[in-house]
């Protein structure tokens, strides 16, 4: 089995599944097994309460996971994502509680700000040949600072719009099967993590995604525009953290401004944990979705275990190195 | 699969290891306090007092607060981790007190007590608030400044913000005990360095400026002190009477060094202890007021290296 491809992408796409499947299921092993670990060490884990908490809790970083996988499947890493999911909580408070418009007005906002970041990132690392590493931090700070002052520093509440913490905290679910109040977040989630996948392995937009990380330049070669396809892909990823933007604006009832530094590197590591390689050319949304579901079970199941909180981040620490260890190991096992 | 078996043991051993500590305190009273910061001097002298009082309490708590004051979110997936842990009770410093009311609302509901520290929130949910009672601790700052003036003079204010809750009440705390009681003192100018040193420095040189003959300058925290403090430095005032609030190094060093009079701190172990004691007190079903003052402290260079102001302040 190889890691890197240099043949044509439709061949690689094949193997890549193939490579990726196996990661995913130790992936998913280690979710199972942390889940029943925590289960025996706290009879209060495995409450529906607390599982739902972890998902909810799921919800933001997932949504980030997701849009960072694209981009690092590419062969890039977008270390934006954090404060471009403020930027986007900021312009919707902008659109729904200073200029008061309705709400799905301030969905598209969020939507299109992130698609338009995205593409700025994009255009930043295609057309101006910056590092990613470089862009994305100078997007980063960018975001950061434009929050900062577009909100002159203040949180922007939703008090005005009713229906806006319903998006994130409502439970549609729930209404139908009561026994089951699944928040909408987590709905949101899933439905990111479904599209994105069938983006990511059934269109040409995914196809390229996948020959840019394994070989740029003979994909740049064999007559293809890359630039255009690497902004396309940055402005996807940016349109999927606008959504993470609502969820998070909506879970708070306000776009909290200072909110989003540290976010970028706990979706990097969901991603990491799910088996998606940073070199590019590999990796999968559902990787990334388990990646962020250990995580948020790794946190909780700590605390509600009274794990002093110092000991909690040297543990998801070496959770990390573990994750990524096993899943080198396996692969040079397989060789 | 030699490696996955690696991992899967490594999981499972960290997991022993992990839930060791709390298997055998299934017991005891559990209250989790959930704070606005967990690596700070102030949020380490905090957990030091509620350690103290669940010593003395035979309690067991656990002490969680976010990396930094902007992540409200993960300070709500912390609240939401205590509550299922079945807590006899909680305490929280909300860092944004809407967006923990769904949570507060919930805990309400399953009857445990919820005891709010360090400031207020937004809901009659909290049976009580153990914070600073800042009007009362400005208005010894007052009192203080009025002793080194003799009761006659003019002072200025310099304050770290006109909205929030703590720039008002020690501002105000301030202005209104010099009026009530020192006639003779004048207040000539109240402006607003937002606590950052910097901005303070030049409102303070500012009003230094307009102000040739002041006597005496109060900061209403550590920004806006240090502002002061570096005003007259930079223009070779003498003979000003500086007195701040809370503590750190550079207000300290002010102290130690008589470039401030003196200063109030707030008593951070104390808001831990009595977070503690009024969550147990809660829980056992007593009555609250609705704020517990913490209490707080003036200093100066004669007691500054007492043991009782050593432990309260923090650099």
């Amino acid at each position: 089995m190889t890691t890197t491809a240099v043949d044509a992408p439709k061949s690689t796409l094949s193997k890549i599944i193939a490579a990726g499947t196996h990661q995913r299921v130790l992936a998913f092993a280690s979710l199972v097994v942390l889940l029943i670990g925590f289960s025996i060490a706290s009879p209060n884990f495995m409450q529906t309460s607390n599982m739902l908490a972890i998902l909810q809790a799921t919800s933001v970083n997932g949504v980030l996971a997701i849009a960072v996988t694209l981009v690092i499947i590419t062969g890039g890493i977008d270390l934006s994502v954090g404060t471009m999911m403020t930027f986007c909580a900021v312009i919707t408070g902008v659109v729904l509680t200073y200029a008061g418009l309705p709400l799905p007005l301030g969905v598209l906002a969020a939507v299109l700000t992130g698609a338009l970041c995205g593409a700025c990132s994009g255009s930043f690392v295609a057309k101006m040949a910056i590092p990613p590493f470089i862009a994305t931090l100078g997007m980063m700070l960018i975001l950061k600072g434009l929050s900062l002052v577009i909100s002159g520093t203040r949180p922007i509440y939703f008090n005005d719009t009713p229906g806006f913490s319903e998006i994130s905290r409502g439970s549609l679910i729930g209404e139908v099967l009561p026994g089951l109040p699944i928040p909408n977040g987590v709905l949101i989630l899933f439905i990111v993590a479904g599209a994105t996948a069938y983006i990511l392995n059934r269109t040409v937009l995914g196809r390229y995604c996948f020959a840019l990380g394994s070989n740029e330049e003979s994909v740049r070669l064999s007559g293809v525009n890359t630039d255009r396809w690497k902004i396309a892909i940055y402005a996807l990823a940016g349109s999927i953290v606008g959504i993470a933007g609502l969820l998070i604006a909506s879970r708070l009832n306000s776009a909290q401004p200072a909110l989003g530094l540290g976010y970028e590197l706990e979706a990097i590591a969901a991603v990491v944990i799910g088996g998606t390689s940073l070199s590019g050319g590999r990796g999968s949304i559902l990787g990334s979705l388990i990646g962020a579901l250990i995580m948020a079970v790794l946190t909780n199941g700590l605390r509600v275990l009274s794990v002093a909180q110092e000991w909690q981040t040297v543990v998801t620490g070496a959770i990390i190195i573990l994750a990524v260890y096993a899943d080198m190991m396996r692969r040079k096992n397989a060789k | 699969m030699l490696s996955r078996r690696t991992l899967v043991a490594a999981l499972s051993a960290s997991i022993a290891i992990a839930s060791a500590p709390a298997a055998f305190a299934q017991d005891e009273l559990y209250i989790p306090l959930v704070s606005k910061g967990f690596q700070h001097q102030f949020w380490q002298a905090v957990k030091s007092g509620a350690d103290q009082a669940a010593e003395e309490f035979g309690v067991r708590i656990t002490f969680e607060g976010p990396d930094n004051e902007t992540m409200v979110d993960r300070q709500i997936d912390m609240l939401a981790a205590a509550l299922a842990n079945n807590p006899a009770a909680i305490g929280f410093a909300a860092l944004d007190s809407q967006a923990a009311i769904p949570l507060l609302r919930q805990a309400h509901e399953a009857g445990i007590p919820v005891i709010a520290f360090d400031s207020g929130v937004d809901s009659d949910i909290p049976a009580s608030t153990a914070t600073t009672d800042n009007v009362a601790a400005a208005a010894l700052a007052a009192d203080k400044m009025a002793e080194f003036l003799g009761g006659t003079g003019k002072v200025a204010v310099v304050a770290h913000d006109q909205t929030s809750r703590t720039g008002i009440d020690r501002r105000d705390g301030f202005l209104n005990q010099i009026e009530a009681n020192y006639p003779n003192i004048e207040v000539v100018s109240v402006q607003y360095g937002a606590g950052d040193q910097l901005q303070s420095t030049e409102v303070a040189k500012a009003i230094l400026t307009a102000n040739p003959d002041l006597n005496g300058m109060f900061g209403t925290n550590e920004g806006s002190a240090i502002g002061i403090v570096n005003a007259a430095r930079e223009m070779g005032t003498e003979g000003v009477t500086i007195i701040g609030y809370d503590s750190g190094k550079a207000q300290t060093d002010a102290i130690r060094a008589g470039l401030m009079a003196g200063a109030i701190t707030q008593n951070p172990v104390g808001i831990g202890y009595e977070t503690v004691k009024a969550a147990l007190a809660a829980k056992n079903g007593e009555t609250l007021p609705a704020v517990i003052d913490t209490g707080f402290y003036y200093y100066d260079q004669s007691n500054i290296d007492n043991a009782e102001i050593q432990a309260v302040l923090y650099d």
